[in-house]
């Protein structure tokens, strides 16, 4: 069992996670992930890590309330257990001294994207922060960025903090504008991450992203997570998460991740209306539904 | 139980059948599909056994099992002395009489097989360690006269599936001190995320690893060898250390369309059926609940894939399976159970697309007819297409069973040990020793995909082997 040391809402529907777990807190570097199962009848969930404390042995992650398990989660509070905490897994992010590095995070990938600035920054290299939100009310962990990046860009969509519009827009501009861009990163939505790739594909620059596919064991077993990176196929959870974001087939990963998605909104359905537990009888009605 | 007397002068040629869990009824429930002997089925199959001066059955068995030995003590109505015999070699009777394919190992040698039919060794091994069980017959009986002084050596063994709980077993034995990792959140390894629950009930498996924990293991769950440690790190903490990895890494066809929605491997489906427990109301896991499936294979695996949908509320369940039914790889019961069960079987055929509609949803499986050919290397008849015999079947869900390599995990991790190109660990055939001085592997991570006694019968190999080391290195 792993003991729950801080469980909080950064803003409305994402969470900061910090987990006892010495055996991961021990090993984990920039890039990698976890899972964890909320409870004993849960399904194993895959977190970024998004922080950690080798002394203390604790690792920090910042997850989303999107299904019926991560709303479960975010019930949980410090003192609380959690079954299942495996981990560190998947590869280690790529960072090199390579000059100027743009990190785009977003919604949960701007808690996952600190560890790699700060890793970039630990290479020499120059990083420049975009993060961006739907609005200023969704931005979290501002300052701990521009504690470590050497400079922040904020976007949001509505335009009420920062500039209005993208990372992909801030991202466009500075090509645009001929100023250096030696790598990037991003993590975020798979739209985000699709859209930075397409731009930085035009340009020729390399683009590290971290898929976050459908998974069940995490350790290249189950072939949910299999994806196609440069014609060939990966399991993002062993040959990932970080992969090249211009050699990514997008369309096919868009694809996979709807799969499951009438059970899950299913199990929300069935999870508001009855409580914690339960989701087979709500799945077994949409079975029925289908013919 | 007081009749006991061995068949004198007429053999008993009349193998007694296992009751079993009506098909109609079984395939709406994960309960177990056969009940196992009664006393009196039991008693009457025990006493069929000529215990034979030189038993062949023995031979058989990858872990030679003293077969007429605990055959004696069951007819005699002794099932305590019964189960210490077994569990002599067996750690885990009550699974492989279960799952072990008997009819190719020690019954294929049952000298009865000339005249009739052989003893049902499998069964009677399965009885005589669930009642046992349901009798609270544990430890006493099979703990050592006298405590084996503890070695002081440490072994660290990196899996708990049958090649690896075997290897503790022998391992504690001896009086090794023994730390088992596991990378899932419980032990057993495809005993638990793979064989399903109507097969081999999961709390027969957890009754038989807690008494490999009573025995003294020390079981470390949620651990992934290669990242949460390295090997070479595991290697500083312990004296030596057993690979029993098994064979994780599904393949796939590589045929077109194979990344839509709705193609999956058996490993995806069955964890999470098995470990996840999507059968269960209570779990809220997401499994697909289509009304067509194909499952593409026909060994064990897809037997276990096919007979898990059709009880999850398929429809139409069809296994696909490129030669015909001779050449199925899965147990003799389970394609009968299959069949039972109303499971449909297209042989002589090869799946060559899966075809999909504008969402990129499965929605059929483009088929081709095939025949037997010259044999292959191993002497199997080479399915041959048939030309122009392309057909669809329909389907919401297609499931891969067409088996698997080694998790590529240790090897990716450890550059220095050595691998074939198959992808499997290389060991030496006695000892099980790697290239990596204290370091051995075995199970399915050595030899590809195999069973569950064969990697048992490699753990106690490699404990051997190690147990060798143990006593040369200072």
């Amino acid at each position: 069992m792993y003991r729950i040391v801080e469980r909080r809402q950064l803003v409305p529907d994402t969470h900061l996670l910090v987990v006892e777990a010495p055996h991961v807190a021990r090993k984990v570097q920039a890039g990698q992930f976890i899972i964890l199962r909320p409870h004993d009848e849960g399904e194993r969930i895959p977190l970024s890590v998004a922080d950690w404390d080798r002394d203390a042995g604790t690792v920090t992650s910042v997850f989303l309330e999107a299904g019926a398990s991560t709303m479960q989660l975010a019930k949980l509070q410090p003192g609380d257990t959690l079954p299942t905490y495996m981990g560190p897994l998947g590869t280690v992010a790529e960072v090199e001294r390579v000059g100027t590095v743009v990190c785009c995070g977003g919604c949960y990938g701007i808690g996952a994207l600190l560890p790699i600035v700060r890793a970039h920054k630990e290479a020499g290299n120059e990083v420049i922060c975009i993060l961006e939100a739907h609005s200023s009310w969704l931005l979290y962990w501002v300052d701990r960025h521009r504690e470590v990046a050497d400079q922040v860009h904020v976007v949001t969509s509505d335009g009420s903090a920062g500039d209005k519009g993208l990372s992909f827009d801030i991202l466009q501009q500075r090509f645009d504008a001929g100023q250096p861009i030696d790598a990037i990163h991003a993590i975020g939505c798979t739209f985000m991450m699709e859209r930075n790739s397409l731009a930085a594909l035009a340009k020729q620059t390399p683009i590290r992203i971290t898929l976050n596919p459908v998974m069940v064991d995490g350790t290249g077993m189950c072939g949910g997570c299999r994806c196609v990176v440069n014609g060939e196929r990966k399991f993002a959870c062993v040959d990932g998460p970080e992969f090249d974001g211009r050699e990514v087939d997008w369309t096919a990963l868009v694809e996979r991740r709807k799969s499951y998605r009438a059970q899950e909104i299913a199990s929300l359905q069935q999870y508001e209306s009855r409580g914690f537990l339960g989701s087979s009888a709500a799945v077994e009605t949409l079975g029925e539904r289908d013919e | 139980m007081s009749e006991t007397a061995r068949p004198k002068g007429g053999v008993d040629l009349q193998r007694r059948d296992m009751p079993t869990q009506d098909a109609a009824a079984r395939v709406h429930n994960f309960e177990e599909v056969a009940l196992g002997y009664t006393v009196e089925l039991a008693m009457a199959e025990a006493r069929r056994c000529l215990d034979c001066k030189r038993p062949n059955c023995v031979t058989g068995c990858p872990v030679s099992v003293n077969i007429p030995g605990f055959i004696r003590e069951l007819a005699a109505g002794n099932l305590e002395g019964a189960r210490a015999a077994i569990r002599e070699t067996n750690l885990l009777p009550a699974v492989c009489g279960r799952v072990c394919p008997q009819e190719h190992q020690c019954e294929a040698l049952c000298n009865l097989n000339k005249r009739g039919a052989s003893v049902a060794i499998g069964r009677l091994e399965r009885f005589v360690a669930d009642w046992c069980a349901l009798h609270e017959v544990v430890g006493a009986q099979t703990a050592p006269a006298e405590p084996v002084a503890a070695s002081g050596k440490s072994v660290g063994i990196v899996g708990s599936g049958p090649a690896g709980l075997a290897c503790a077993s022998d391992l504690l034995k001896q009086g090794h001190a023994v730390t088992i990792y596991e990378a899932l959140d419980e032990p057993g390894g495809v005993l638990i995320y793979g064989i399903p629950e109507f097969r081999l009930p999961k709390d027969i498996v957890r009754r038989e690893i807690g008494e490999i924990r009573r025995m003294g293991a020390q079981i470390i769950c949620d651990f992934l060898v290669g990242r949460t440690a390295t090997l070479a790190e595991l290697r500083e903490e312990h004296d030596a250390l057993f690979i029993a990895t098994g064979a994780g890494l599904p393949w796939f066809l590589d045929i077109p369309g194979e990344d839509l929605v709705g193609v999956m491997s058996a490993n995806e489906y069955l964890t999470r059926v098995n470990l996840l427990r999507a059968y269960d109301k209570r779990a809220n896991t997401p499994v697909p609940k289509p009304r067509r499936v194909a499952v593409i294979g026909a060994g064990n695996v897809a037997m276990d894939a096919a007979r898990t949908a059709k009880r999850l509320g398929a429809r139409e369940v069809s296994i696909v399976y490129r030669r015909s039914r001779a050449e199925a790889p899965a147990r003799h019961e389970e394609l009968e159970h299959a069949e039972e069960e109303g499971i449909r079987f297209q042989f002589l055929t090869q799946p060559v697309e899966y075809l999909g509609n504008d969402e990129g949803r499965l929605t059929a499986l483009r088929c081709r007819r095939m025949e037997l050919g010259e044999p292959d290397e191993r002497g199997r008849p080479r399915p041959v297409e048939v030309a122009d015999s392309e057909f669809d079947i329909p389907v919401d869900l297609a499931i891969l069973a067409i088996g698997q390599s080694p998790n590529p995990m240790i090897k990716d991790t450890t550059p220095e040990i050595e691998v074939s190109r198959r992808g499997t660990l290389v060991v030496e055939p006695e000892t099980l020793a790697t290239n990596l001085p204290g370091v051995f592997a075995g199970g399915d991570a050595v030899t590809g995909q195999a069973t569950v006694i064969l990697a048992m019968g490699a753990g106690r190999t490699a404990a051997a082997g190690i147990a060798a080391w143990l006593s040369q290195a200072t």
